[in-house]
């Protein structure tokens, strides 16, 4: 991918806004829980860690993009897009267990890695293809929906 | 009037603006028809597919060319530059001449269709911890040839070379085309159309001037040949003798041609020896800032492409489209230039010819090519620039495999558009195309002139010699065409709903 700092904060809320609160709430009934845990804990939960993939995310981009000024090619390549999870789910962790930005309950890690890594999987295997079916001029945009080609 | 029925006159020729009448003094017949695309290359291909899928029928559009197929061109200069139908070529796997989605793009297609999910991974990895993956021609000609067929290119191709455009006097144009010998009734015909496009290609093989001029003087085309022209004489003879080459230019046909001189040493043993020469000699990187510096080592300069990934859609489209002038051109100059993709395969066969002495590199200026008299050979005297010494290099033969571009003036449509229909030229001396690939200064009345290819490089876009790149001007065209009334926009569902049609083959 090719992507612009503009293009990676409109696919990333784009995505996460779509896709993201999809399967959240889908797989919310497949996440493994504990005993006797209520399905609106785990949710509150999960789309506590979607906001804040999304939110922390801007600043991810930003760093995201200044490592790529380094690259010739101005590229991020498919891989970067994988090995990046691993920072980013780590921070969300991190952040959840510290009850920011507010106390999600008590959640387990279990849960909150099947949710993570699903569904970073699926928004990063739609992104390096398919959407180009959906979004036929994204690819050349630099991953931009609004404004155009300008 | 004194003219041939079915023939242009001088007069006509000469003049810049045509009317309905003109031509029929002329006994030429004309046809309507809302777009006529000019070439019947790739290039014409990505824009009429694109159209198609906008809902254009077949009887809307005619493509004006001597092609057979659109892939002919390009596979006859592929092949002669060494990339035959099982060879990998030089671009990625999303840049599917095929399918304007660019998805699934060729590698998941070769690794679910031969069963080699090696490749699958490969693109996962590239290019960090693996080559770029590229696809072999014969999978990209054959499933060009497929979506032909499925939107019905035959149905719109009409034989003939076309002679010139020309504004017609109460707004549109005509194009004046020139069928096969005994293919029509009269020697010219006319289409009255508000649409062109031109994506003629390349106006021919340039030769270095040296090397030009030392073929004509000694009338010798067998030992000093061209890369982009048939050549396989030179490599049967290296195999049968051992013999010196000579080898001019440092871009990815050079490296395609040690490729194929090494392999035959490697497999067929040739006891070639390899004189490799270089104008420009790059032995560090290029560009004096971190976040702009091309690797490069041992004279090669380093991208995956002909321009850095993001030329197609990234940073650097919307940089390049923010340039004008002189500005434009330095920076497609410095991000272009003579490069070559960075190949582990390549990198291994040079350094091994190095070490083992049978690959040697040069650099300087020519001075001169001459015949060394009683021999079979040829001297290239190279100057010492930069102080390096003069040195001589005698050689079986030459292969130059600087480049392909030619003056656009050397392209006799493209002239007519420059001289009487008012087109321009850009910085880089090529035709002058808006940022949708518009050519400027040329609408007439409702009629408008679009371009794309090597002929408009120098505008705001740097790929445009590309599939990835002839698939976005023909999106390009297709926008401002929607705006003109002509084609329903490509929008998320046609987008989907039409992909779904190519995916399962189905005709439109
Ligand atoms: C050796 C080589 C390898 C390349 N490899 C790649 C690659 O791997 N990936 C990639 O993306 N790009 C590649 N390219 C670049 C580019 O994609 C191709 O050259 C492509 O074929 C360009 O398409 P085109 O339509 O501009 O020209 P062409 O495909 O050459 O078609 C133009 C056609 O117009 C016809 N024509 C010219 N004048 C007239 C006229 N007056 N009337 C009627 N017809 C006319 C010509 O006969 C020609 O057939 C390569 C180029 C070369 C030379």
């Amino acid at each position: 991918m090719t992507p612009t700092l503009a293009g990676r904060m409109q696919s990333r809320l784009a995505l996460l806004g779509t896709v993201g609160v999809v399967w959240t709430a889908l797989i919310g009934l497949a996440v493994p829980r504990p005993e006797g845990a209520e399905t609106s804990a785990i949710y509150k939960a999960l789309f506590t860690a979607l906001l804040i993939v999304a939110v922390a995310g801007i600043v991810w981009e930003l760093v995201y993009h200044a490592l790529q000024q380094y690259r010739w090619e101005k590229d991020w390549p498919t891989l970067f897009g994988l090995i990046v999870a691993v920072p980013e789910g780590t921070m969300v962790w991190i952040l959840l267990k510290n009850q920011i930005p507010w106390d999600a309950g008590p959640v387990q890690a279990s849960t909150f890695l099947t949710m993570f890594i699903t569904l970073w999987l699926l928004i990063w295997a739609i992104t390096n293809g398919p959407l180009q079916i959906v979004a036929l001029r994204w690819r050349y945009r630099g991953g931009r929906f609004l404004g155009g080609w300008g | 009037m004194s003219v041939t029925q079915g023939d242009v006159s001088r007069q006509l020729v000469d003049s810049s603006v045509w009317s309905d009448q003109d031509l029929a003094n002329h006994g030429i017949p004309v046809y309507d028809m809302p777009f006529v695309s000019v070439g019947g290359g790739i290039g014409s291909f990505a824009m009429v597919d694109t159209l198609r899928i906008a809902g254009i029928t077949t009887d809307q559009i005619r493509v004006i060319s001597d092609l057979e197929r659109p892939s002919q061109t390009y596979e006859y200069l592929a092949s002669n530059s060494q990339i035959r139908s099982g060879h990998r070529l030089r671009s990625d796997s999303s840049s599917t001449v095929d399918c304007i989605w660019g998805w699934p793009g060729y590698a998941l297609r070769e690794a679910w269709g031969k069963k080699t999910p090696g490749v699958a991974v490969q693109v996962l990895l590239e290019p960090v911890a693996a080559d770029y993956y590229t696809p072999k021609a014969g999978q990209v000609y054959e499933s060009l040839n497929r979506e032909a067929a499925r939107i019905r290119w035959n149905q719109m191709v009409v034989p003939g070379i076309v002679r010139h455009v020309r504004r017609r006097d109460r707004g549109d144009y005509f194009v004046l085309s020139t069928p096969p010998a005994g293919s029509a009734a009269t020697k010219r015909i006319a289409f009255r159309s508000r649409f062109i496009h031109m994506a003629v290609g390349y106006p021919g093989v340039r030769f270095l001037d040296d090397l030009q001029a030392y073929r004509k003087e000694h009338n010798d085309f067998q030992r000093v040949v061209n890369a982009y022209e048939p050549h396989d004489h030179v490599y049967a003879e290296m195999r049968r003798r051992p013999c010196t080459v000579l080898v001019r230019g440092a871009g990815i046909v050079a490296s395609r041609v040690l490729q194929r001189l090494i392999d035959d040493r490697d497999q067929h043993g040739a006891q070639t020896t390899i004189v490799h020469l270089f104008r420009n000699y790059p032995a560090g990187p290029q560009g004096d800032k971190a976040t702009f510096r091309r690797p490069a080592a041992k004279g090669w300069a380093y991208q995956g492409f002909n321009f850095p990934k993001a030329a197609w859609g990234g940073q650097i489209r919307d940089h390049l489209e923010s340039l004008e002038g002189d500005a434009r051109r330095d920076f497609i100059d410095a991000i272009g230039g003579t490069n070559t993709a960075p190949r582990k395969h390549w990198r291994e066969q040079l350094d091994r010819g190095e070490a083992q002495g049978f690959y040697l590199q040069g650099r300087g200026e020519v001075q001169s090519v001459i015949p060394i008299p009683d021999t079979r050979q040829i001297r290239t005297v190279v100057g010492g620039t930069t102080g390096l010494p003069t040195t001589e290099y005698d050689a079986d033969f030459i292969i130059d495999a600087t480049g392909l571009e030619a003056n656009i003036e050397d392209h006799r449509v493209v002239m007519d558009l420059l001289r009487h229909v008012g087109a321009g030229k850009n910085v880089k001396g090529r035709l002058d195309v808006e940022r949708d690939f518009r050519v400027r200064n040329a609408d007439n009345g409702e009629g408008r002139i679009f371009a794309s290819g090597s002929m408009t490089l120098g505008g705001y876009y740097a790929g445009v010699d590309s599939f990835l790149g002839l698939q976005y001007a023909a999106l390009r065209i297709h926008d401002n065409l929607v705006d003109a009334g002509f084609g329903q926009r490509i929008g998320p569902g046609r987008s989907t709903s039409q992909w779904w049609k190519w995916a399962r083959n189905t005709g439109i």
